[in-house]
């Protein structure tokens, strides 16, 4: 596995992940699929995901929630936008409530996901595009402990001090 | 390679600026730094003479000193800023304008509301939280291939 690129657009708020895995585009397209599967990668170790809902249909809901060092279990959801068979994944992906569902009027992050056969056997490229800074910091809060989590002023702070 | 911080050009203000200064003074270093910053990014150089002039018009008055320390603070409305400052919206609309003119602010139509961004503050950011989503998607895609590696295996 090697990650071929990486494009950050700090104004438009997108990141492209492309990426080589040494299997073909069908093997690839499970680890989405399968449920089970996806739970061994989307959250970090240390923060499990657990998939309770995933209708891998055109349409279709999934929700989850990560299981923290301290048992908190942080609630998130997607959405199916577009599925194309071993090829390509659009899906809408937010912050759940309490209850796990959406919160209404939470603009969600749009992931892009397309699949296709290379050398090594696939390429896989993952677009994100975010609302706003708010929105990504408290998505990435979501597979972190505390102990771990920077405010955005934090972070600010951190760079004015190390950036010389 | 990605990440992009204000380099050696922005030491003179570092060391005027220690956490414990007045919340003014910091918002203003903080914003040459952003300047600073935005112009390596955007066009790879130091402001002009010009610029700088705009720049220290656009500080010499306090109200928008204190916008300026709003909007890096977090992003903002001209309603809410003119709310705060019991101004009229023209006249908060003026002081943005003189801001926006020096390049320390960039303003936003967001459905009816005009919402005031600092500038290089927003896209430092945006940069820095970028970064850690590339870090997350790397760690997922290694496990994604460990996972291919031995796709029935013990967990």
């Amino acid at each position: 596995m090697t990650v071929t690129s990486t494009t950050k657009d700090a104004e438009r708020l997108t990141l492209t992940v492309v990426t080589e895995f040494n299997a073909a585009p069908q093997k690839v397209w499970e680890v989405w699929e399968n449920p089970r599967m996806l739970e061994r990668w989307w959250g970090p170790p240390t923060y499990p995901a657990t998939f309770t809902r995933h209708e891998f249909v055109e349409g279709g809901e999934a929700r989850y929630h990560m299981t923290g060092p301290e048992g908190d279990t942080p609630p998130g959801w997607w959405q199916f936008q577009s599925i194309d068979p071993h090829r390509a994944i659009t899906f809408n992906h937010g912050i759940a409530g309490g209850d796990g569902e959406p919160v209404p009027g939470e603009p969600p992050v749009l992931t892009e996901v397309t699949l296709e056969p290379s050398e090594s056997g696939t390429r896989m490229a993952v677009e994100m595009s975010f609302h706003d800074t708010a929105q990504m910091e408290a998505l990435l809060q979501m597979g972190m402990s505390e102990g771990l989590t920077l405010a955005v002023g934090q972070i600010d702070e951190l760079l004015s001090t190390t950036s010389v | 390679m990605g990440s992009i911080v204000a380099r050696k050009r922005s030491g003179t203000c570092e060391q005027s600026c220690s956490p414990r200064s007045n919340v003014t003074a910091t918002a203003s270093c903080a914003l040459i730094r952003s300047v600073v910053t935005y112009n390596q990014m955007v066009v790879d150089q130091l402001p002009t003479d010009e610029e700088i002039d705009r720049i220290f018009h656009a500080l010499a008055d306090s109200t928008r000193r204190d916008i300026l320390g709003q909007a890096i603070a977090g992003d903002l409305s001209v309603s809410a800023l003119a709310r705060r400052y019991e101004m009229s919206f023209a006249a908060v609309q003026k002081h943005v304008a003189v801001l926006e003119r020096a390049t320390l602010v960039t303003k936003e139509r967001r459905g009816r509301e005009q919402i005031v961004h600092s500038n290089g503050t927003t896209i430092r950011t945006a940069m820095t939280l970028l970064d850690r989503y590339e870090q997350l998607w790397i760690d997922r895609i290694n496990q994604i291939a460990d996972l291919l590696e031995k796709p029935e295996g013990a967990n």
